[in-house]
């Protein structure tokens, strides 16, 4: 999917318009975090769990060429293959390489935010390959063509009767009286149809949460068992993960683990934890032929040595979305890109530059809210904040907004010029009443009364009472 | 916190008064000189004040951060203590100004003293003073609404309750969403009016369903927010700063404007 992250404002306008939306943010508002405070509740330790997850993830950071190289050596040991991709374009070409090289015609795909950021399945179908995505959220938002809205739950923005009509619209051998308003037949539906396109699959692609150096092994997650089924039943499973999803040691993953299920979903763990290593040695049952790991840079080795760094701790839980009032207001699909909320929010422009999505930094109230609940402890308002500045160093200075702030702070820093401002502005509009309308905030005035200023400020009738002061 | 003994004699107090109260709400003002003198201290208003300087540091521009915090650094060196009635604000001196000159030795060491010296109003009333208010009434049903800074950044959030319930007559009913952002985010509800609108109507839709016909806060970015929207849309509910409620400040309850004129009467 093309980024157009600029239209945030417009988005953010008509998401909130939107009612079927609006029903089902307000479903996800109620849902995660009640259940992840539950969950949080029974594990006395989870602050502590929390400050072992941030350091681990610190430390790999300090040695990621180290874990990385002893990853590779680990599955290249187990016969297992590790390509390396600089960016989206190398990442897409190695993996449709891969693919027509196993003489793919289906490909099966479990849930990968690496692959909707590289956009694979739009290369797979240039090249001829069907991909069939096996998650349910990522199935129904493939039949309709459009990206994920959330990082765990990629189809929250829709209502059952938008999920039934993609049904429809796709599966035409659906009987017009077949009744699909309940789930479960949708589940149903879906269970039967992806049953053959598991057993047709040539390749099954995956993502990773995490890979551990120690020993070359993937750790992938889901609650559905289709990550299991896309690798285990194709002749080739391809992996495709970002660089910073390395952790040292199994000791390690399992610290992460057992933050991130109860911040995503609240479950103490996911239904489906797996770890695999390597293809289908001779005395497996069943397995891979062929095991390839694809690992994507896509901008992240540029954010290590920088304050942004803190960001490639994230594990993608999407807790920070679930909490967020501004990703609740609107939804994931206004951000503009695949990843959203408050941690799209501070990744986004540093994976795409600045220039690309100046609007993303600012689309937070800095409630702090996200970074209470990140369970990897990124300090979200600070890391928006800095991209901010990024984005105020490199825009024009005769930007409207920025010209207004520079003329105010040019008064800020001056107390007799600010006193001086501030009594013409109470001279001006000073009284009792309200403005329902008022030149240059009608940023404020169309949805909200603003009282109008004192007539005389604070400081002014302070320094009248003869009180003292330096 | 909680362990140490109030100040012996009259601590040196200055106010920090902030932009918004000082040039839309004044009452605020007189309402925590009246509180702070009361809980014995000697306050001072330093005229060379202006704004903490949190619209430009949020806005991206931390060089006219760091000159405001410089002029603020200034005005209050040698005070005891520096009050703020104000989450947000007492938070900019005490967590962020020690960030913005980490690579300034001279005015690090001078923000860490500023910062030290910091505190929010309402926590610092009970944490430092022990301030118990006596002899306030008022006839009300309320909610508090937590600014997020003073919440999240300060720890802010047990002190006013306790200063409300000395008041006589007060309930105070919490509720449900006390804790999530009112959608005002300083520039935020001018930079994108529609979601910090959708995030304010949330607020309003929870603080109606305690019952409450007066909202308090700590916070006057949040409270222009709220009853700002409150007004819009008809909804006959009071927002006060609880520092007014606490000094018994008399409410001046402006007339709502007809309609569409422009002017303030």
């Amino acid at each position: 999917m093309k980024p157009v992250i600029d239209a945030f404002q417009d988005n953010a306008r008509a998401a909130i318009a939107d009612s079927k939306l609006q029903d089902a943010l307000a479903r996800l508002a109620h849902g995660f975090p009640e259940k992840r405070r539950a969950a949080i509740g029974r594990l006395p330790e989870f602050d502590a769990l929390r400050d072992a997850a941030r350091d681990l993830k610190n430390h790999t950071l300090d040695h990621l060429d180290f874990y990385l190289e002893r990853f590779e050596e680990k599955v290249v040991e187990a016969g297992g293959t590790v390509h390396w991709a600089r960016d989206a374009d190398e990442a897409q070409e190695i993996i449709v390489g891969l693919c027509k090289d196993a003489g793919a015609r289906t490909v099966t795909k479990s849930k990968s935010m690496i692959g909707e950021e590289i956009a694979i399945n739009d290369h797979l179908e240039a090249a001829g390959i069907v991909p069939v995505e096996t998650d349910m959220g990522e199935y129904i938002i493939q039949l309709r063509h459009e990206p994920p809205s959330h990082l765990i739950a990629p189809a929250i923005h829709l209502s059952i009767g938008q999920v039934e009509d993609a049904f429809r619209d796709n599966h035409t051998h659906l009987a017009h009286e077949r009744s699909l308003e309940e789930p479960r037949a949708l589940l149903d539906e879906a269970r039967v149809i992806l049953r053959e396109r598991f057993i047709a699959a040539d390749v099954g692609i995956t993502g990773a949460n995490m890979l551990v150096a120690e020993t070359g092994s993937l750790v992938i997650v889901t609650n559905e068992g289709n990550a299991d089924l896309t690798m285990t039943l194709p002749r080739t499973h391809i992996a495709v993960a970002s660089i910073e999803k390395v952790v040292p040691t199994l000791e390690d993953a399992a610290t992460i683990l057992r933050v991130l299920a109860r911040s995503a979903t609240g479950q103490d763990m996911s239904v489906y934890t797996s770890i695999v290593t390597g293809p289908k040695r001779s005395d497996d049952l069943d397995g891979p032929e062929n095991f390839h790991v694809v690992l994507l840079d896509g901008g992240r080795a540029a954010m290590l040595g920088r304050p942004v760094r803190e960001m490639l701790r994230c594990i993608r839980c999407a807790a920070c979305l679930n909490h967020c009032p501004v990703y609740k207001s609107v939804g994931g699909h206004a951000y503009g890109w695949v990843y959203s909320g408050p941690m799209g929010a501070a990744l986004v422009p540093n994976l795409l530059g600045i220039h690309n999505a100046r609007a993303l930094p600012h689309a937070s109230t800095l409630c702090g809210t996200c970074e209470d609940v990140c369970p990897v402890r990124i300090p979200l308002p600070k890391l928006l904040r800095l991209l901010r500045t990024r984005d105020f160093m490199t825009r024009s200075f005769t930007a409207p907004d920025k010209l207004a702030l520079r003329l105010w702070a040019f008064a800020a820093k001056r107390p007799a010029l600010y006193r001086a401002v501030t009594g013409a502005l109470s001279a001006l509009l000073g009284g009792k009443g309200h403005y329902r309308r008022l030149p240059f905030v009608g940023g404020w005035t169309r949805s909200r009364d603003l009282p109008a200023p004192a007539r005389r400020s604070f400081l002014r009738q302070w320094s009248l009472r003869g009180k003292n002061d330096r | 916190m909680m362990s140490q003994p109030p100040p012996s004699g009259s601590p040196r107090v200055g106010l920090f008064v902030t932009c918004l109260v000082d040039l839309m709400r004044p009452a605020v003002g007189f309402a925590a000189v009246k509180l702070l003198q009361d809980a014995g201290c000697a306050v001072s208003v330093p005229s060379a004040q202006t704004c903490c300087g949190q619209p430009a540091y949020n806005s991206g521009d931390p060089a006219d951060a760091r000159a405001i915090a410089r002029t603020a650094i200034e005005a209050f060196e040698g005070f005891d203590y520096v009050v703020a009635p104000s989450g947000s604000c007492a938070g900019m001196l005490k967590l962020h100004y020690p960030e913005l000159f980490k690579n300034d030795p001279a005015w690090k060491a001078r923000s860490e003293n500023l910062a030290v010296r910091t505190h929010e109003l309402l926590s610092f009333l009970v944490d430092v003073m022990r301030y118990e208010p006596e002899d306030v009434s008022l006839i009300a049903r309320a909610t508090y609404h937590d600014g997020c800074s003073g919440l999240r950044e300060l720890g802010v959030k047990k002190q006013p309750r306790a200063l409300l319930a000395r008041v006589k007559n007060l309930d105070v009913i919490e509720a449900a969403e006390a804790e999530t952002c009112c959608g005002f985010g300083g520039l935020f509800c001018v930079k994108y009016p529609d979601v910090s609108t959708h995030i304010v109507d949330a607020k309003i839709d929870d603080a109606v369903k305690t019952g409450a016909s007066l909202l308090l806060g700590g916070d006057l970015g949040c409270l222009l927010n709220i009853d700002g929207r409150l007004r819009r849309r008809g909804i006959d509910m009071t927002v006060r700063h609880a520092a007014e409620v606490l000094a018994a400040m008399p409410e001046s309850k402006p007339e709502s404007k007809s309609e569409s004129e422009d002017d303030a009467a």
